[in-house]
C-alpha cells in the first residue's frame, strides 16, 4: 500500500498534542506519541496517569478536546472504534473481549462472520481462514473447536490477538497483555508480539509495570498526571532510570539534555 | 452396578462425542425411552399405542414450536413470562377476525386469519423487546407485565365469552380428524425427509474435504444415515398406524407435527447456521464482547422477542385450531411448560448454552410425562407436582453434568 519516499518515513502514527478534560480535569494533556513502523512501544504510567484515556481517543472510544491523528503522516478522524478499524488500529482489551462459550473459530470472526446468501455462515471457510492466520503467527492451539472457556490464559491472549491480525491490524493497542499470566505464558506472549512486529505491525503496549514491558519495548513513552514526561529508548536507559520516570517524572540526565522540556513548549 | 452404568454411559458419551454426535442426546433418548417403557408397563400396554402416540405428538406440537423460541430468549440472557397469555390473546384476535369480520368458511378466513395472528405476534414481541432493549427494563418485569395484560385483553377483547366454531379449513391446522397428511402424503414426508438427511451429510463431508479438513469415516456417517431414517420412517408407520374411528383409513402425520418439524429444522440453522444465531450465543455468553465486536445487541433483543412472537402466532393457531374454539383462558400456565422444556433440554439460564432439538426434546419427555400420568388417572394436582419435581430434578442434574465435563 505505502508509496516509496515520504509515506515510508512517516512514523505509522502520530498523536500531536492530545488534550482531554472531564469536568475540568486535565486526564490528558497536550500528548505526543509517536509510533514507528514494526515498533514495540510501552506505554507507561501510575493508574491515572492518562495511559489510557490518551488510548481511548486513539481507539476511538473518546473524543479529544483538541489535537490531531496522523496515520502514515495523513491526518486521520477517528470518531469511532470503527473508524479506528478502518485505519488498522486494533485494540485487545484487558478482559481480551472473547465469549467464552463459542470456539476459537467463532470468537475469530465475531462481528465479522463470513457468511453467503441470506447471511448463512460459511463455516467451513471461516475455519480455513482462521488456521491461516494461525499458522502465519506461528501458534499452535489445541484445536480450533474448542470452546474458548477450555483454552489457557496465553491461549485466549493468543486468540484475540489472532482476531485483530485476521482483519489486517497495523496498529494492536494491548492492555496489560501478560498481566494475568504465568511466566512460561508471559514468555510466549512476548515471543508473539516480537514476531508480529518483525511483520512491520506496530505495536502499543500499554501497563502500569515496568518489568512486564521492559524486556519486549523498543521504546518507552511515560505519562505522569495527564502529561508527557519523555521517551527513551530502552536500550538507552536502566529500569531504575524508567522508575524514576514514572514516579517522580523526572528525565534521566542523559535523555533531559537533548529533550525539550513539556512545561515551556 | 451404579458405578458400572456410570462407566458404560461415559465410554458411550465418548464414543458418541468422537464420531460428532452430542451425548446429551444420547443421554435424553435414554430417559425418554425409559419414560416410555415405564409408562407402558405400568398402564398395561396404553401407553405406547399408536393413537397414545399420535395424540402425544399434538400435544408436543404446541409446547415445542414455543420452546424453539425460548432457547434463544433464555440464550441471550432474557425471559419470556408472556407466551402463554400471548396464544390465548392471539387466539381469541383471530377467532375474532374470522367469524366478525371476514366469515367462517369463506376463501380469505383461514389464510388471512393467520397473517394477522402471526403479524400481531411479532408485533407484540417486538413492543416486549423493544422495552428490555431499549428502555432498559428488566425481561423479567417486561412479560410479567404482558402475561397479566395480554390475558386480560384476551377477556377484554370479547367479554371473556368463548369464540366458536370456527372456519373448516383453519380446524385443519389443527391436526383434528381430517387435518392429517394420511397414509400417502406421510410416507412421502418421511421419504423427503430420509433424502434430506442424506443429502445434507454428503453436502457436509463434500464441503469440509473441499477445504482439506478430517471428515468422519464414511462407514459412521453412513449409519447416520440409517439411525436417522429408520427413526423417520418409523415414526410415519406409527402414525400410520392409527385409523379414523369405525374405518381403516390412516390418519398420518397430523399437520401440528409437520409445522413443528419444519420450525425445528429452520430454527436449529437459523441457530447455528446463521450470523443471527452466532450473535445471539456471542450475547449470551458475553454481552460486551459481542458489543465490542461491533454487534447491535438492542436490535437482536428486539428480533429475538419479535420471533418468540411469531411461533407464539404459529402455537396460536395450532392450538386455537384444534380446539375449534377460542377461549380467553387459553395457554393459561403454558409459560411454564415451555421454560420448562427448553430447561430440561439444557437450555442454562444463565444464558449461551442451549439446543433447539434439546427443547423439543425436552418438550416430549414433559408432555409424556403428563400424558403417562393422564393414562393412570393421576390427579391434576399430583400431576404439576410430579412435574415440579421432574423440572428440578432435570436442572440439577445438567449442573452436575456441566460441572464434571469442565473438570
Amino acid at each position: 500500500m505505502a508509496p516509496a519516499g515520504a509515506l515510508v518515513t512517516a512514523p505509522l502514527v502520530e498523536m500531536r498534542r492530545i488534550s482531554k478534560t472531564f469536568g475540568g480535569v486535565h486526564a490528558v494533556e497536550a500528548v505526543d506519541l509517536e509510533l514507528r513502523h514494526g515498533e514495540v512501544l510501552g506505554l507507561l504510567g501510575h493508574n491515572g496517569a492518562g495511559k489510557s484515556t490518551l488510548i481511548k481517543v486513539l481507539s476511538g472510544v473518546l473524543m479529544p478536546d483538541s489535537g490531531e491523528i496522523l496515520v502514515d503522516g495523513q491526518r486521520v478522524e477517528i470518531r469511532s472504534p470503527r473508524d479506528a478499524r478502518a485505519h488498522g488500529i486494533e485494540t485487545i482489551y484487558q478482559n481480551l473481549a472473547l465469549t467464552d462459550n463459542l470456539d476459537a473459530v467463532a470468537n475469530l470472526f465475531l462481528g465479522r462472520e463470513i457468511a453467503g446468501r441470506f447471511g448463512f455462515l460459511d463455516d467451513a471457510a471461516m475455519e480455513h481462514a482462521a488456521a491461516g492466520t494461525i499458522a502465519r503467527m506461528k501458534l499452535r492451539l489445541p484445536s480450533l473447536h474448542a470452546l474458548v472457556s477450555a483454552l489457557s490464559g496465553g491461549q485466549r491472549q493468543a486468540v484475540a490477538i489472532a482476531r485483530a491480525i485476521h482483519f489486517n491490524a497495523r496498529v494492536l493497542i494491548m492492555d496489560e497483555p501478560t498481566a494475568a499470566l504465568g511466566p512460561e505464558e508471559t514468555r510466549k506472549v512476548g515471543a508473539l508480539i516480537r514476531e508480529l512486529a518483525s511483520q512491520g505491525i506496530g505495536i502499543i503496549l500499554i501497563s502500569h509495570d515496568i518489568h512486564d514491558v521492559f524486556d519486549l519495548a523498543d521504546r518507552l513513552t511515560v505519562m505522569k498526571n495527564g502529561r508527557l514526561v519523555g521517551t527513551c529508548a530502552t536500550a538507552e536507559v536502566s529500569k531504575d532510570e524508567v522508575l524514576g520516570m514514572i514516579i517522580a517524572g523526572d528525565l534521566p540526565a542523559a535523555l533531559a539534555r537533548r529533550h525539550r522540556p513539556v512545561a515551556s513548549a | 452396578m451404579a458405578v458400572r452404568i456410570e462407566r458404560v454411559s461415559l465410554a458411550a458419551g465418548r464414543v458418541a462425542s468422537g464420531v460428532g454426535i452430542d451425548p446429551r442426546l444420547l443421554a435424553m433418548l435414554g430417559v425418554l425411552l425409559a419414560i416410555w417403557v415405564v409408562f407402558d408397563l405400568l398402564t398395561g400396554g396404553l401407553f405406547l399405542t399408536a393413537r397414545n402416540l399420535f395424540n402425544l405428538s399434538l400435544q408436543v406440537a404446541v409446547v415445542g414450536i414455543m420452546a424453539t423460541g425460548m432457547v434463544l430468549i433464555i440464550v441471550s440472557r432474557h425471559i419470556d413470562l408472556s407466551v402463554g397469555s400471548q396464544i390465548g390473546f392471539l387466539g381469541v384476535l383471530g377467532a375474532l377476525w374470522q367469524t366478525q369480520w371476514v366469515g367462517i368458511n369463506t376463501p380469505t378466513a383461514w389464510w388471512s386469519t393467520c397473517v394477522l395472528m402471526l403479524a400481531a405476534g411479532v408485533l407484540i414481541g417486538a413492543v416486549q423487546g423493544w422495552l428490555v432493549a431499549y428502555g432498559r427494563i428488566p425481561a423479567f418485569v417486561v412479560t410479567l407485565g404482558g402475561l397479566l395484560f395480554l390475558r386480560n385483553a384476551a377477556y377484554q377483547l370479547n367479554d371473556g365469552k368463548t369464540i366458536a366454531p370456527l372456519d373448516d379449513t383453519f380446524q385443519l391446522l389443527g391436526g383434528g380428524i381430517n387435518g392429517t397428511l394420511g397414509a400417502t402424503g406421510s410416507w412421502l414426508l418421511g421419504l423427503a425427509a430420509v433424502a434430506g438427511i442424506a443429502w445434507s451429510v454428503v453436502q457436509g463431508r463434500r464441503k469440509r474435504s473441499a477445504f482439506g479438513f478430517a471428515v468422519r469415516p464414511p462407514l459412521v456417517d453412513a449409519l447416520l444415515v440409517v439411525v436417522w431414517s429408520a427413526a423417520v420412517l418409523g415414526f410415519v408407520a406409527v402414525m400410520n398406524a392409527y385409523k379414523r374411528p369405525q374405518s381403516e383409513i390412516a390418519m398420518g402425520i397430523a399437520i401440528p407435527v409437520v409445522i413443528l418439524a419444519g420450525v425445528t429444522l429452520a430454527m436449529t440453522l437459523l441457530a447455528t447456521r446463521h450470523r443471527f444465531g452466532r450473535h445471539v450465543y456471542a450475547t449470551g455468553g458475553n454481552p460486551e464482547s459481542a458489543e465490542l465486536a461491533g454487534i447491535d445487541t438492542r436490535k437482536m433483543t428486539v428480533q429475538v422477542f419479535a420471533l418468540m412472537g411469531l411461533l407464539c402466532g404459529l402455537a396460536a393457531i395450532v392450538i386455537t385450531a384444534r380446539l375449534n374454539a377460542a377461549a380467553t383462558a387459553t395457554g393459561t400456565m403454558t409459560e411454564l411448560n415451555v421454560i420448562a422444556a427448553a430447561v430440561i433440554g439444557g437450555t442454562s439460564l444463565a444464558g449461551g448454552i442451549g439446543t433447539i432439538y434439546g427443547a423439543v426434546l425436552g418438550a416430549v419427555v414433559m408432555q409424556s410425562l403428563e400424558s403417562g400420568m393422564v393414562l393412570l388417572g393421576v390427579p391434576s394436582p399430583l400431576q404439576k407436582m410430579v412435574l415440579a419435581v421432574v423440572l428440578i430434578l432435570a436442572v440439577w442434574l445438567d449442573m452436575a453434568w456441566r460441572r464434571r465435563g469442565r473438570s
